[in-house]
């Protein structure tokens, strides 16, 4: 007869036997015996966020930075509604997490209890799967399962709500792995046969006009996906771009990559796109970001989609040659393969690509990421620019919230290793960036991490500044202040006839006193002239910071592809469009 | 620039649509059905029927069979996501004018009819199986099991002979001969 323990105690064991050291989280009623029982497991450290998304965001940046599944322990009700944001973001963005929360006792569902919700029902669409646990003898079991389902395939977010009367209950612990009878996410890993790996090969070789198109999934196949995908690209020579979420799996500042594609990509990897002949995507979706018009999408092109989950092949755009596979196992088996077969492939292939490369470098020409620059107002993209120029020495882990100052920072930083850039990019959460910057630095203590931040995203979780102090995280918030919602200015103004309707915003705090008021350091940049200085005070200190780096308000995202156009009509900036006058740009 | 004023793509074109009769073996927990009809609603998928019931008692397995409408493409998607949902054992997808699939429907009508009528009612109700569940002077309760075109029609021409209450359940499939679905 094996020990009985009490379902809190279940819970520990069970997170013990996952190696969990870290869990975010926020205590209340229902989740009481289960902090109680927190300080019986010394190898498991709580972070006390201030919200619980925040502490969900946090376990999405450590989950992001570091390949571990990030756990989140929240209360009943409103502990268990503000985490569904967050959930969301990972569902979206395919981070896993196991999110713990505590229910009313079972003989009180149902009845309105006080803090009571429909935990399962509200994160149903939220999560890969969730689970009410009305048993303790089932807790062990269910636990495990979270941590298999969140892990396996693509990755994702999970649930276990435990009523707080199975938390005290006493049940049978046991270590159950590998419980899932099937492969969730269909067959993860089929083995490519050799005659299919030909086709593929085949393709690569029939093709004169190439691209690989690389997204989040090549990143979380783990960093010898990245290793293989480097290692392809340099065998056949083509061009590489990438999605916002693949940023890192590949070189950035590599004469291959052509940057990143969609909205806000560059020229040139959005004219590769549209007229490509073999389009190459491994591990991305074809969102409605990257293909815009889709009737219009790469009309020409033959299309091979390699993807791990077998909703995503097809789910937005027709593909030729569909692959259901982990990134970094058919990267293996066709580098093999390729290597065998082709010897001088990269020699005898140069010839037949090289018109396309003559076009690539035309289309580069246009140098679509240049902006005016000034040495009286710090322009945003300068200022990104000149955070990687004095950061990019060091390993250094970026993370953004949302809205211009992302898409600046996908544009003008560039990564070179993967898990060094998280970003809300599915649900485009504002407020993501300084609490995952938290989850980033528990991670990888020592490392520099900065959240590059705009002043209205960065107010809807700057509360969790005060968590970063109490565990002496020295995070960076780098906020691009243009005191407007810019992103939404960029639109009104473009597409809304100039009406900007409520993107301002008044009455901003005064973030260097805001800082100081945290207990951390505040710095303002005012001018181009003393960016430089203040940015290498902020990574010298080693507390947290909050860099209030006052930029052009009128500033817009360029390169841009408007809505409903195909890759090849892009805005490439203000001059282009009559629209918008100067007038207009002096007015915001 | 465009007029569109929205930053989302416009849409393309709609495809023609089939219809499907999808069946799904799942584990018979708490939550799985709303999973299942979440799922639908969720992405805007379309549900015409909806049949369950368990159907291995040791290992709790019920099997659902769903009638819907979608794009190729949609009837895909259906049947990938299906897949992806963790009590969810198979998916079979079967496109409605299959040969090698039954299909069958159920459905009782309440009538007010005297015994004249009764046996009119009878008459019209002969190639579906029919079976008379209650009967009083003056009423009726009949059952009968049809492919739902059928039924639609039936029920039309029942409305002469009063009818007064329909009660029909989803669509159940099976395949003919010694074939089943894996
Ligand atoms: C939670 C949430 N609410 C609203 C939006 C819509 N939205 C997208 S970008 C943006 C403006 C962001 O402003 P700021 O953080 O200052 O960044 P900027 O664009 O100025 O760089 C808004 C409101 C969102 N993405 N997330
Ligand atoms: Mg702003």
């Amino acid at each position: 007869m094996p020990k009985l323990i009490s379902g809190a105690e279940i819970v520990f064991k069970a997170l013990e036997d996952q190696k969990v050291e870290y869990i975010f989280g926020y205590p209340g009623g229902a989740v009481l015996p289960i902090y109680d029982e927190l300080k019986n497991h010394k190898s498991i450290k709580h972070i006390l966020a201030r919200h619980e998304q925040g502490a969900g965001h946090a376990a999405e940046g450590y989950a992001r930075s570091s390949g571990k599944p990030g756990v989140l322990l929240v209360t009943s009700g409103p502990g268990a509604t503000n985490a569904v944001t967050a959930l969301t973001d990972a569902y979206m963005d395919s981070v896993p997490l196991v999110c713990i929360s505590g229910q009313v006792p079972t003989h009180l569902i149902g009845t309105d209890a006080f803090q009571e919700c429909d935990t399962t029902g509200i994160t149903r669409p939220c999560t890969k799967h969730n689970w009410l646990v009305k048993d303790a003898n089932d807790l062990s079991r269910v636990l495990h399962l979270a941590f298999e389902v969140a892990t396996t395939g693509r990755p994702g977010p999970v649930l276990v709500d435990i009523p707080k009367d199975i938390q005290f209950k006493k049940g049978k612990y046991k270590f159950i792995k590998n419980s899932l009878k099937k492969k969730l996410n269909g067959k993860a890993t089929h083995k490519l046969s050799n005659k299919e790996l030909d086709k593929f090969i085949e393709l690569m070789k029939k093709s004169s006009k190439p691209i690989f198109y690389t997204g989040g999934g090549v990143i979380n196949s783990g960093p010898n996906a990245s290793k293989y995908l480097r290692e392809l690209v340099s065998l056949t020579g083509f061009p590489i771009t990438s999605t916002l979420q693949g940023l890192g799996s590949y070189p950035g500042d590599d004469p291959q990559f052509l940057g990143m594609l969609g909205m806000h990509g560059t020229f040139e990897a959005n004219n590769a796109m549209h007229d490509c002949d073999l389009m190459i995507n491994i591990g991305a979706r074809f969102d409605d970001r990257i293909t815009g018009k889709v009737d219009e999408f790469s009309p020409k092109s033959t299309k091979i989609h390699v993807d791990i989950d077998p909703s995503s092949i097809g789910k937005n755009i027709k593909v030729d040659l569909a692959v259901v596979s982990d990134v970094s196992e058919l990267l293996k088996s066709l580098i093999k393969r390729f290597k065998e077969k082709n010897k001088n492939f990269l020699n005898s292939n140069k010839q037949k690509t090289s018109k396309w490369w003559e076009q690539i470098d035309k289309w580069r020409e246009k140098k679509s990421l240049n902006f005016i620059n000034s040495n009286k107002i710090i322009k945003p993209q300068h200022a990104v620019q000149r955070l990687y120029e004095l950061t990019k020495d060091q390993d250094t882990f970026i993370t953004t919230e949302v809205g211009q100052h992302q898409m600046w920072a996908a544009q003008h930083y560039k990564f070179n290793k993967p898990n060094r850039w998280m970003t809300s990019g599915g649900l485009g959460t504002m407020g993501y960036g300084l609490p995952a910057a938290i989850g980033v630095q528990i991670a990888n203590p020592g490392k520099l991490v900065v959240d590059i931040a705009g002043e209205a995203s960065v107010l809807m979780t700057m509360q969790e500044m005060s968590t970063a102090v109490q565990y002496g995280l020295p995070i960076k918030i780098f906020i691009l202040n243009n005191e407007y919602m810019g992103m939404v200015r960029q639109w009104q103004e473009l597409l809304h006839e100039k009406n900007y309707s409520e993107s301002y915003t008044a009455a901003l705090p005064d973030f260097v006193k805001l800082a100081e008021s945290y207990g951390c350091v505040g710095i303002r940049a005012k001018t181009p002239d003393e960016l430089d200085e203040k940015i290498k005070e902020m990574i010298n200190v080693q507390k947290p910071v909050i860099f209030d780096c006052v930029v052009d308000k009128s500033e817009n995202c360029f390169p841009m592809i408007p809505s409903g156009k195909p890759h090849n009509q892009m805005i490439l900036g203000p001059e282009e469009d009559e629209e918008i006058s100067d007038e207009g740009k002096i007015l915001v | 620039m465009p007029k569109s004023k929205s930053a989302y793509s416009i849409p393309g074109k709609i495809g023609k649509t089939e219809r499907h009769i999808i069946v799904v073996w799942v584990d018979n927990e708490a939550g799985v059905l709303a999973r299942i009809a979440g799922l639908f609603s969720g992405r805007g998928y379309n549900i015409e029927s909806l049949a369950v019931a368990e159907v291995d008692k040791k290992k709790h397995i019920s099997r659902i069979t769903i009638v819907t409408e979608g794009t190729p493409q949609v009837i895909e998607q259906i049947n990938l996501q299906l897949k992806k949902l963790v009590p969810v054992h198979k998916v079979a997808d079967f496109k409605r004018g299959e040969k090698d699939i039954l299909f069958r429907e159920l459905a009782l009508f309440k009538m007010l009819a005297n015994s004249k009528k009764q046996e009119k009612i009878k008459k019209l109700c002969k190639k579906f199986n029919p079976v008379v569940l209650d009967k009083t002077k003056k009423s009726f309760v009949i059952q009968v099991t049809a492919l739902r075109a059928e039924i639609d029609k039936l029920a039309l021409d029942l409305k002469r002979f009063g009818l007064i209450s329909t009660s029909r359940t989803g669509s159940v499939a099976m395949t003919k001969g010694a074939k089943i679905f894996n």
